[in-house]
């Protein structure tokens, strides 16, 4: 306990626990989006999905507490960090220049919480059902396309998941640095993955409601 | 050349500071910026106003002691360069050029240009050190280690303390310096009975003194006058996150009961 309060006080453990929440977070995000995807396959394939899974409360509730934890550890962590930089420069510097910096990693802070705000949307929309003009539990299919058929729905969902894209940009590279894996031979490939991860995750998200207005999917 | 200069005048400690605006009529694009400053100086002195203090020691970039913020970068910005490398030459006729101290918590402002950079000597004093016997010099190849650890702790070693990774960095951290200092000493055969107790300690020693903390921006390896690499900052995290991880479990070497 004195060890993970010595380790934890420091800004490197709590950017390690940053590291590792997010990561949690993002192979998360990346199984909820294969799971929909089955949008393409179909009425019976998505519906049957979901099924299977509300048959299975353990995984689901086990799944929704550890991301829970998990959110709140990484919003806990990145707050306090937040915190920490905002007074390690009280007074500012008249002119200020910076190099290396790109919107990426200048806008964590903002593109996080715009995230968590469209996260608690997306769950009284599509889990919830509360502000959705029509749900029907159980046909997860309908809620899903006539969700999107709404053209400000499907913008506020590609818009979050742009800013997502963004925030795993920065972060999925940043995540290496941060546990320390880092070597001249492979340095170069760490960019090369959080752009190919953030845009996977981003495209295939944005897919689904660009397919409804499109109307491939209906 | 000509030359407009804004410059942080600030009494002391206790003083609010201001910005103060000079003009330079006669600057020669040879002198080093620190060369540039004497000359203020001496006209400053020549009618009886208080000269600007700024730091500087051995004027060829080896000590540290120089850095000011140049229109927004510390040094000025040029690859590789310190305040006093840095030659008129880079700037032209009729630029307005800003000099502002090292902003940051752990650095308060003594006077003018000048701040107490003691926060890094404390970091360093929490583990930069390695335990050695004293009596005559060892034998030099009675220790041996790779040719290439040894060159990349060199690469660590160059870094002179100057602090510009703390006045680049928009976070205020001094990730950069101290994990050069820490990569310095544990890369080296030497340094390795330390370092882990190094790694946790001057970890802990940053975070004391109020510098911010690493969001990887990167602006820390651009500034630094020394060209080091953020490699380091990955490999004190490691350090770190390994001591951390083993801290105090090390007691297996007896059978124990279970
Ligand atoms: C939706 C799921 C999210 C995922 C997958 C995610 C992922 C990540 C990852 C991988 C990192 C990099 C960790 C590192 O620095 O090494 C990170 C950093 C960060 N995240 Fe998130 N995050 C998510 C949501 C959020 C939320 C809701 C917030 C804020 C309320 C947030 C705020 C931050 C901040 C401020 C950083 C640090 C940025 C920096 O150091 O530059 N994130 N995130
Ligand atoms: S005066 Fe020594 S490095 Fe500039």
């Amino acid at each position: 306990m004195q060890a993970a309060l010595s380790f934890y006080g420091t800004a490197v453990g709590k950017k390690m626990v940053v590291a590792v929440t997010g990561l949690f977070l993002f192979l998360f995000l990346l199984i909820h989006m294969l799971g929909n995807l089955q949008l393409f396959a179909g009425p019976e394939a998505l519906n049957h999905y979901a099924a299977f899974l509300h048959s299975k409360p353990v995984l689901v509730w086990g799944f929704r507490v550890l991301v829970a934890g998990a959110f709140a550890l990484h919003i806990l962590a990145t707050l306090q960090l937040f915190l920490q930089n905002l007074g390690a420069r009280p007074v500012p510097y008249r002119v200020k220049r910076t190099v290396e910096i790109d919107y990426s990693s200048r806008t964590m802070i903002w593109s996080g919480p715009l995230v968590l705000l469209f996260l608690l949307y997306h769950l009284l929309h599509l889990t919830v059902g509360s502000v959705h003009p029509d749900f029907s539990a159980g046909d997860v299919y309908r809620n899903v396309v006539t969700a999107f058929s709404l053209w400000p729905v499907a913008a506020v969902y590609i818009g979050a998941n742009l800013l997502l894209g963004f925030h795993l940009k920065h972060g999925l590279w940043s995540w290496f640095q941060t546990l320390g894996l880092a070597h001249p031979r492979y340095n170069r490939w760490r960019n090369c993955f959080a752009w190919l991860l953030a845009l996977l995750l981003a495209t295939g998200n944005i897919a689904m409601p660009v397919a409804v207005l499109a109307g491939w999917v209906d | 050349m000509k030359l407009t200069l804004h410059i942080w005048r600030q009494r002391d400690r206790g003083d609010r500071g201001r910005f103060v605006t000079y003009r330079l009529d006669d600057v020669s694009p040879h002198m080093s910026f620190l060369e540039m400053l004497d000359v203020l100086n001496e006209q400053l002195v020549g009618r009886g106003e208080e000269p600007v203090a700024f730091d500087h020691d051995c004027r060829e970039g080896i000590c540290g002691a120089c850095g000011v913020v140049i229109n927004g970068l510390p040094h000025g910005g040029f690859p590789g360069t310190t305040t006093c490398q840095l030659h008129m030459r880079h700037f032209q006729d009729g630029d307005e050029i800003t000099v502002e101290p090292w902003r940051s918590k752990a650095f308060p402002v003594i006077k003018d240009l000048v701040v107490d950079r003691s926060a890094l000597d404390r970091i360093a004093q929490a583990g930069g050190f390695i335990s050695v016997r004293t009596g005559s010099a060892p034998e030099a190849n009675s220790v041996p280690g790779p040719k290439e650890a040894a060159d990349l702790a060199m690469d660590a070693a160059e870094c002179i303390g100057c602090g510009a990774c703390v006045a680049a960095c928009p976070n205020g951290a001094a990730m950069l310096f101290t994990a050069a200092k820490i990569s310095h000493l544990g890369l080296l055969p030497q340094g390795q009975p330390e370092r882990e107790r190094r790694a946790r300690n001057m970890v802990s020693a940053m975070q004391r003194e109020g510098f911010g903390a690493c969001t990887n921006y990167r602006e820390c390896e651009a500034a630094c006058p020394k060209r080091i690499s953020i490699n380091f900052i990955a490999r004190m995290n490691r350090d770190f996150l390994k001591a951390s991880l083993l801290h105090g479990r090390e007691r297996g070497g007896k059978r124990q009961a279970r």
